[in-house]
């Protein structure tokens, strides 16, 4: 049988689908174990008449990518757990004013600066809630090279389709992990560039933060387009000035949430391995994932029926499918590389079931062993 | 040409504010330059000077406090055809100060304003990176232990070629909001002013103040033509976008991945582990790389994870392979099938695991090593007695490897080294694998 397989890392297959889909702008400020995705995009960017910039800092450098991708490009930064600290008040911007991003967190050991070279699942809850309003984000979940190349594809689709940030949630060792990767096995679908408004003739006035009839998301112009287009980090209505009616301001807020929400079933990436009669569940994401196919196979070589949900987007929270999963189950095996993040929301789905938890932050992976002990 | 006011959003500033003199200024300029609205993007902050956006018939960009520039940058590299016109406080210029001195440095076609009122009116009067020593404010004795900054000299010194300070009350202040905006380059205007609302109040001598703070300042170069000897003369004089669009115009193509090929399916049995346990320098990442694009050119499936410190040429470097016939889950090596030990420093990294293995496990070891007391099969190789050095004992392994395990055979080593070498490093490597292949052991 012939086989066609790249060798590459997490971070490289990040950079490399974010120039295939049409990514052409990119601004980072160095840090480990982020750093090479800066690299990659240095090296691809102007090649294709793109920019990649080094801003000053992590604040810089996701507002460079803010005002490019208020001109109309597509664009991406990447960083690590401190970094993200940093982008806060930006990701809060990038969400109030729906200004579409696509934000790596290749996560490394926290708290603060922690290791440079150790991996951990540290920003799960961060990334969701790191910023100021609480409204909601996309994170997705690599689990290894070829999911790093197709998740980062799928977040440039959903932060144009929805004009919201979307994180890619990897981990240092997926990141800077080698592997073989088939060449069949990345996917490209459709790139999807935000909608734009359609003047029509006579010209019709371009309010930035109108969503036409029966959509939530407002059609988008670049700043520089003929018709003037406003972007405010305040509290604003339809016409992009600041406002302080309530119903406009609950209106506008409500559907920031909603046009996440309304669609987060269709956009959830996941896999289940179900096995008849299960009554235990685990439910993991990204590296732990790993470790976790490793045990389940093993669990079922001794004939033991457990069933696997690994989860690619961590939020919105997909509710209907752990409802359902959960439903199938009466014990839930929780595995993440951290101290218990994800495991709260599992944990408000199934207040009758027996959750465990299966965690360390020591900087080295969860091993197929450590999740067995629990069997 | 006709004014780009937005006539219905008037100016609302407190009765007096200087503000309210610079949007007249800042659309008389406007139309001097003969502009229109779409050819303009105002990008603000926070505070006062934040409204300036909403007064005009203009693009608008409104952000957080002080990353004003950060958001003007990616406009103005996106879309160099647009002017971009920057206006923050002197809140602004204090939070923002890495984004000043870094667009003073860069030198993009970007025109910033900073309208200097010395004090943050809008929370209430407070010091801020300009108040004058002499000055009351609401964070009473606080901002009087202070130097205030002055960001003529500070921006000419970062390397600004366009800088001039002109009081909001100047007759002049159109023309010279126009010569910063015409001008091919990052132009800083320091604009002072009264804040009647806030720094009046606490100052009864406000204006008196203001216009001694500004002289002190006298010994800021001129605008545009910059004397010889200053700081300045020695920076790049290019705008940056143009320069940046000039070097990537000429980046060699893009390069694709390259694939790794295999015409048949792989001949192992069994998942095997290599663990390299050795220093830096020692090129055992090109040497994990070769093993993995053998075994991947074998068909196998490989991970190969890497544990080196931030130093370079010093201290561990550790590299996990695994190759498999089926996909790869757990990318840890808990028991590894294969040791290459090459380094006091690597293994001193991982010696707690050498008790903790079987005979299942071989290691090999230039014989010049001491290792820790392990069960293991050692494999003691004369690396030194055959002039082996240091940076080639990892490929040379291999090559001693290479036909005594199923996981790789000498034609597949031969071709992984073909993939990852070209040229004289080619040449450089295949030697070396054929002068290792004939070494035995020495136990």
């Amino acid at each position: 049988m012939s086989d066609s397989s790249y060798f590459i890392d997490g971070n490289e297959a990040v950079s490399r689908a974010a120039i295939d889909c049409g990514c052409r702008f990119f601004a980072g400020y160095p840090i480990t174990p982020a750093t090479t995705i800066f690299h990659h995009m240095l090296t691809m960017l102007p090649s294709v008449g793109g920019i990649c910039q080094q801003g000053e800092d992590e604040i810089a450098s996701i507002g460079l990518c803010l005002g490019a991708s208020m001109a109309g490009m597509k664009v991406m930064t990447a960083t690590s757990g401190p970094g993200i600290s940093l982008f806060s008040e930006q990701i809060s911007f990038a969400i109030g004013g729906e200004i579409p991003i696509v934000i790596v967190d290749v996560q490394r050991l926290g708290p603060s600066t922690g290791s440079a070279t150790k991996g951990a699942d540290s920003d799960i809850q961060f990334l969701r809630w790191g910023n100021s309003g609480g409204l909601p984000v996309i994170v997705l979940a690599p689990v290894d090279a070829a999911d790093c190349y197709n998740l980062t594809w799928q977040a440039f689709n959903l932060a144009e389709l929805f004009r919201s940030p979307v994180f890619i949630a990897s981990n240092k060792e997926i990141g800077m992990t080698r592997e073989s990767v088939q060449t069949d096995h990345l996917t490209k679908p459709e790139p999807i560039s935000r909608t734009l408004f359609d003047a029509g003739s006579p010209p019709a006035l371009y309010e930035p933060f109108a969503s036409p009839s029966g959509r939530k998301v407002p059609d988008f112009l670049p700043i520089g387009n003929t018709q003037l287009v406003r972007q405010t980090s305040s509290t604003h209505g339809p016409d992009g000035y600041i406002t302080t009616d309530p119903e406009v301001i609950g209106k506008n807020i409500e559907r920031l949430r909603d046009k996440l929400l309304d669609h987060r079933e269709e956009y959830t990436v996941f896999e289940t391995d179900r096995c008849p009669g299960a009554q235990t569940l685990i439910i993991t994401y990204g590296i732990s994932a790993r470790a976790a196919r490793e045990s389940v196979a093993r669990l079922r070589e001794g004939s033991r029926s457990v069933n696997l949900l690994i989860l690619k987007t961590l939020y919105p929270v997909p509710e209907e499918l752990l409802g359902r999963e959960i439903a199938a189950v009466s014990r839930v095996v929780v595995v993440e590389m951290n101290l218990g993040q994800y495991v709260e929301e599992i944990r408000r789905f199934a207040p009758d079931k027996t959750i465990d938890f299966i965690g360390t932050m020591n900087g080295e992976l969860i091993t197929p062993d450590e999740i067995l002990e629990a069997f | 040409m006709t004014s780009l006011l937005n006539t219905s959003r008037p100016p609302i500033f407190c009765p007096g504010c200087s503000h309210d003199r610079v949007v007249h200024a800042l659309d008389e300029s406007f139309q001097q330059l003969g502009l229109e609205g779409h050819e303009i993007v105002i990008v603000t902050d926070i505070g006062c000077s934040g409204l300036f956006d909403t007064f005009f018939n203009t693009h608008a960009l409104h952000g957080l406090h002080g990353r004003a520039l950060t958001y003007a940058t990616g406009i103005k590299l996106a879309r160099p055809e647009l002017t971009v016109v920057t206006i923050m406080g002197d809140g602004g210029l204090g939070i923002g100060g890495a984004h000043v001195l870094s667009a003073c440095r860069k030198n993009l076609d970007i025109t910033l304003l900073v309208l200097n009122n010395f004090n943050y009116g809008m929370t209430g009067g407070q010091c801020s990176a300009t108040t004058p020593v002499e000055a009351d404010t609401s964070s009473h004795f606080l901002g009087q232990l202070e130097a205030p900054l002055d960001i003529c000299a500070v921006a000419a010194a970062a390397g600004t070629r366009w800088v001039k300070r002109c009081p909001a009350s100047s007759g002049e202040l159109p023309d010279v909001i126009s010569d910063a905006i015409g001008y091919r380059g990052f132009a800083l205007m320091d604009i002072t002013g009264v804040c009647p609302g806030r720094f009046s109040k606490y100052n009864r001598r406000a204006s008196s103040l203001i216009t001694e703070t500004s002289t002190d300042f006298s010994h800021i170069p001129p605008p545009a033509d910059v004397p010889d000897g200053t700081p300045t003369e020695r920076i790049p004089h290019n705008e940056y976008g143009e320069a940046y669009r000039l070097r990537s115009a000429s980046a060699d193509p893009l390069v694709p991945l390259t694939p790794v090929d295999s015409a048949h399916s792989t001949t192992l049995s069994r998942p095997f582990s290599i663990l390299f346990l050795g220093a830096a320098g020692q090129r055992i990442n090109t040497a994990s790389e070769v093993l993995c694009l053998a075994a991947m050119l074998g068909g196998s499936r490989v991970t190969q994870k890497s544990d080196y410190p931030i130093t370079v040429l010093r201290g561990h470097s550790i590299s996990e392979v695994i190759i498999s016939p089926e996909p790869i889950h757990f990318t840890g090596i808990t028991t590894p099938d294969l040791i290459i030990a090459l380094a006091d420093e690597g293994i001193t990294r991982r010696k707690k695991m050498f008790a903790t293995l079987s005979s299942e496990t071989s290691i090999i070891v230039p014989d010049h090593l001491e290792l820790p007391e392990t069960p293991a099969q050692i494999v003691r190789l004369p690396f030194k007695a055959h002039g082996i050095r240091s940076n080639q004992s990892a490929l040379a392994s291999l090559s001693v490897v290479a036909g005594k395990t199923e996981v790789l055979t000498e034609e597949l080593l031969d071709r992984g080294a073909r993939q990852r070498f070209k040229g004289a490093l080619l040449a450089d490597a295949l030697s070396l694998l054929k002068r290792c292949s004939s070494i035995q052991a020495t136990n």
